[in-house]
């Protein structure tokens, strides 16, 4: 149904299971994509499976001057970057009375950082051609907190209020900005989880089940859309009803 | 000089969509040319590929009119 042949996305964490499914499906949708992450491996394993019109291009993003280079680095190998999603993301969970400033300051600086920073980064050329989708991965914890997740839920809550100003910022200019919110998804962020834990979390879900990364990359290639030009600083919630917002 | 002006002029009127006799020496890009915020970024970002020159922020803010930009592209490059 969407079709975004012609246009280059950057996807961060492709190297994890919601990055990877989300590039499948922008590369899908005739997107050229470039897969970014930590872990070499898996991003060559996964351009090797797309084939044509995927490039990997590694980056950690706990280092600035290599988020900095990104978009950069990315608009050489595909020509320009037409969508960006701000996937990655890592946990440092605790409990509040005993986090540590760097837990702190590495789940703000790989989440919420890297995303601004991305952002600022391609925008130069969004803005030249009119046209633009910024799609930032937050999360349901974002929006309803999480014990033992202060600083993710407050850094997946900002990326919500980044992507609202910066939506309003460059609206005028054909450039979206919107974000999506998983809920609780199959992944390997949450097989860490106890089957004690899960089966808590899963009564709290009306669907009765965890959701797919397939079902986050839809939400994503939606709004990454041309056919979504009028959603923008919007949040697109994902989670089988567990909060509806 | 006159170079830049012209090239500068040029620019402005791309960009803004203005008659080039409206682009003066004073004129204001935001006041008289009809730009916004976002539009004065564009065109700093603009002189700065045209001109091949870095305009770091503090001096954008500076750049207020036509005449400002030609000024500062003049002496920057």
């Amino acid at each position: 149904m969407f079709d975004l042949t012609g246009k280059a996305a950057l996807v961060t964490g492709a190297s994890g299971g919601l990055g990877g499914a989300i590039a499948r499906a922008l590369h899908g949708a005739g997107a050229t994509v470039g897969l970014s992450g930590t872990r070499e491996a898996p991003l060559e394993a996964l351009a090797a499976d797309l084939g044509e019109r995927a490039h990997v291009l590694p980056c950690n993003l706990s280092d600035r001057a290599a988020v900095e280079s990104l978009p950069k680095a990315a608009a050489a190998a595909m020509g320009s970057v037409d969508i960006l999603v701000n996937n990655a993301g890592i946990t440092r969970d605790g409990l509040m009375m005993r986090m540590t400033d760097q837990q702190w300051d590495e789940v703000m600086e790989v989440n919420l950082g890297s995303a601004m920073r991305l952002s600022r980064g391609v925008l130069r050329g969004m803005m030249k051609a009119r046209w633009g989708r910024i799609v930032n991965i937050s999360s349901i914890v974002g929006v309803t907190g999480n014990p033992g997740q202060a600083n993710y839920a407050a850094a997946k809550a900002g990326m919500i209020g980044f992507s609202k100003s910066l939506a309003a910022e460059v609206a005028s200019r054909g450039i979206t900005v919107n974000s999506v919110a998983p809920g609780f998804i199959t992944t390997a962020m949450t097989d860490a989880l106890g089957d004690a834990q899960k089966s808590a979390l899963l009564a709290a879900v009306p669907a009765g089940r965890m959701g797919e990364a397939d079902e986050i990359a839809a939400a994503v290639l939606y709004l990454a859309s041309a056919e979504a030009a009028y959603v923008t600083g919007a949040t697109l919630h994902v989670n089988g009803g567990m909060a509806m917002l | 000089m006159s170079d830049i002006a012209d090239r500068v002029r040029k620019i402005v009127v791309e960009h803004l969509g203005v008659e080039e006799d409206k682009v003066t020496e004073n004129a204001s890009f935001i006041d008289d040319l009809g730009a916004d915020s976002l539009d004065t970024v564009e065109l700093v970002m603009a002189f700065e590929e045209e001109f091949g020159i870095e305009i770091p922020d503090d001096a954008a803010e500076t750049i207020q009119t036509f005449g400002d930009a030609v000024k500062f592209i003049s002496e920057a490059s």
